[in-house]
């Protein structure tokens, strides 16, 4: 059975129509990409699946049960998250609070019990605190856990939304263009780490335009065009694709299935 | 033992110089003072309750002197109206029963039946806890500042119908209101034999509510609401039900502002229309940036200090304007309070101070 299933998403603005007829599966443990052009639909179609927008018709499934509809924080719930093509950390709360604010959904003490410190709500609070440490470890940011996020640099906010994102425990990871405004090593370093992460047992579904990145990672590859899928299956298929090769005027594809990264 | 102790520290730092203030007055001959001192602590439990809504859950709200005034006004008609005519029905039999009715005197010596201060208490906060509901659930399901705009109107509404309504007095308001036995000896009123044991009631009010909002914001449900101030979107996409958390630290707060005017008006034994009007409400918001908003001991120290000034009539009839003046500075000039700046502008002085000259040099070197 899918993890994800998306059934012919159509979404308009106005008269723009950003997806149409979108569907396509991911398989527990696959890395899936997303590609396409700027204005292909890909931000769109992230926001759909995760609930920050409405599609017009179609249907979203996770884990065989339909998200449509569902407002973000019980997709979330659900097992579900998401990174942001803009690092979108809590700026004014410090890195480990940030990561901290990941593991809400799985935790439940609410206004009496943490304003009256309940029976077992300190618990749950250093339970919090641990395992958000921890993520943040996995990261390599635990020295700068005390620090206001807002004073973190690019690459280190992305990483720090990694590890918030994976603070609220998903089955299905999310990220949109995770290597964009990264550095070289940044980049290979975030590929190590996105492999890492799906050996964990977490699905992942990625946006990126750094074809290097995508092509070394992805076993399965959905290409967008104006909002329309062109081509779907593994990295060595779509590359010679001769719909994805006219979509990208033949340059960038060639180029990487010519010499491939060392 | 030393995390609890730093823990707990603030609080016996507060409770002395709650205790240092009462001592200093009484050695002074200037007890009178404690008058204003209570009242505007009630008024700063206000506060404390905006400071949450604000500077934690990042939503504006223009009317909570109509929730303290809903408080107050609830506690003083029902504790002063005259049930007596309905003595011979049984519900009103049932109620003497509960202790929801009790026989007492009035100013005049006639024997009134009206509804106990305890009763009417809850009363008042079952009544605020419906409508900040009412008011809350619509405005707080949008994103931005729909709070402020209904809480604006929700506020005026309340002033014209309690300054309208002969239940509520109209232009007078309600006088009479009797004290409040809380029990354990304590009593709510305003009679001077009683004016330590008052202050002493409202210090104990502002430090339970200290303890819980300080339990509250370094806690789960604190940096959810944080997270929903600075990014609504991405705190939504992190599993926070943004609207029920922004809606139940909006009633919170609208709970703790009639709970304070329930206390007022047994302690100034009535209520006028004034305590409703939306400039005690846009003094409230004044009150919180002047303190820091998302700065619980700031924004009490501020509002306690600039509301005891108030009532000792210092801004004399330029109250308002005082307060206008204020929110228009902070805004403009320091939009995260005057005491951070303040605290850091102090600290480089004293480090400027403390060091030694050849520490120095290196510095204006670079300047």
């Amino acid at each position: 059975m899918a993890l994800l299933e998306v059934a012919n998403v159509r979404r308009s603005f106005g008269g723009l129509v950003a997806l149409d007829r979108v569907s396509f599966r991911v398989h527990p443990g696959q890395i899936k990409a997303v590609i396409g052009p700027n204005g292909a639909g890909k931000t769109t179609l992230f926001n759909i699946i995760s609930g920050l927008l409405k599609s017009d018709t179609g249907e979203v499934f996770f884990k065989g049960r339909s998200i449509t509809g569902l407002k973000p924080y019980q997709i979330a719930r659900a097992g579900l998250s998401r990174t942001f093509q803009n690092p979108s950390l809590f700026l004014h709360m410090r890195v480990l609070e940030n990561v901290m604010v990941g593991r809400h959904s799985r935790t439940r003490s609410e206004f009496l019990g943490c304003s009256l410190r309940w029976p077992g709500q300190p618990e749950e609070e250093r339970s919090i605190r641990s395992a958000a440490l921890a993520h943040l470890e996995n990261v390599g940011l635990a020295h700068l856990a005390e620090v206001p996020a807002g004073s973190l640099a690019f690459g280190q906010r992305r990483m720090a939304e990694l590890a918030r994102a994976l603070a609220t425990g998903p089955e299905l990871l999310l990220l949109d263009e995770p290597a964009s405004g990264l550095n070289t090593k940044e980049k290979r370093d975030l590929g190590q780490r996105i492999r890492r992460i799906r050996d964990q047992g977490i699905t992942i579904l990625l946006v990126e335009h750094d074809m290097t990145v995508v092509m070394d990672l992805s076993d399965d590859i959905l290409v967008l065009n104006n909002g329309v899928p062109i081509a779907e299956g593994p990295p060595a298929a779509v590359q010679n694709d001769p719909n994805v090769i006219r979509v990208y005027l033949g340059g960038e594809f060639k180029h990487v299935a010519a010499s491939p990264e060392p | 033992m030393k995390p609890a102790l730093k823990q707990f520290l603030p609080f016996v730092l507060v409770a002395a110089v709650a205790v240092g203030a009462q001592v200093a007055l009484r050695l002074l001959e200037m007890e009178y003072c404690l008058t204003q001192l209570t009242m505007a602590l009630y008024y700063a439990i206000v506060v404390l309750g905006l400071s949450l809504v604000m500077g934690y859950a990042g939503q504006v709200s223009l009317g909570h002197g109509a929730f303290f005034a809903i408080g107050g006004y609830t506690s003083a008609v029902l504790t002063t109206h005259d049930f007596s005519p309905f003595n011979a029905t049984a519900w009103a039999q049932g109620l003497k029963q509960a202790h929801v009715f009790v026989s007492r005197e009035d100013l005049y010596g006639h024997a009134v039946v009206s509804v106990s201060p305890w009763a009417a208490f809850v009363l008042a906060m079952l009544l605020t806890f419906l409508i900040a509901h009412l008011i809350g659930y619509p405005a707080l399901r949008l994103k931005g500042q729909y709070l402020a705009m209904a809480t604006l109107g929700f506020g005026l509404i309340v002033y014209r119908m309690v300054l309208g309504s002969t239940v509520t007095g109209a232009a007078d308001g309600i006088n009479g209101v009797p004290e409040w036995r809380l029990g354990f000896g304590l009593t709510v009123s305003g009679k001077s034999a009683l004016r330590v044991e008052n202050y002493y009631v409202a210090c104990g009010l502002v430090l339970f509510w200290l303890v819980l909002l300080g339990n509250l914001v370094h806690s789960r449900v604190g940096r959810a609401l944080q997270a929903i101030h600075d990014r609504e979107t991405a705190a939504n996409a992190m599993g926070i039900n943004t609207a029920s958390y922004k809606l139940k630290a909006f009633v919170l707060s609208a709970l703790m502002a009639a709970m304070a005017g329930v206390f007022f008006t047994h302690y100034t034994a009535g209520i006028g229309p004034s305590e409703a009007g939306a400039l005690k409400s846009i003094r409230y918001v004044a009150l919180a940036a002047a303190g820091g908003m998302a700065n619980l001991w700031g924004v009490l120290v501020v509002s306690t200090g600039l509301n005891y000034l108030s009532l000792r009539g210092l801004f004399g009839s330029y109250d308002h304007a005082v307060f206008g003046v204020i929110l228009i500075a902070i805004i403009s000039l320091a939009p995260e309070g005057p005491l951070k700046p303040l605290g850091l502008w102090i600290r480089k002085l004293a480090g400027r101070a403390f060091k030694s000259p050849a520490e120095r040099r290196p510095e204006h070197g670079t300047a």
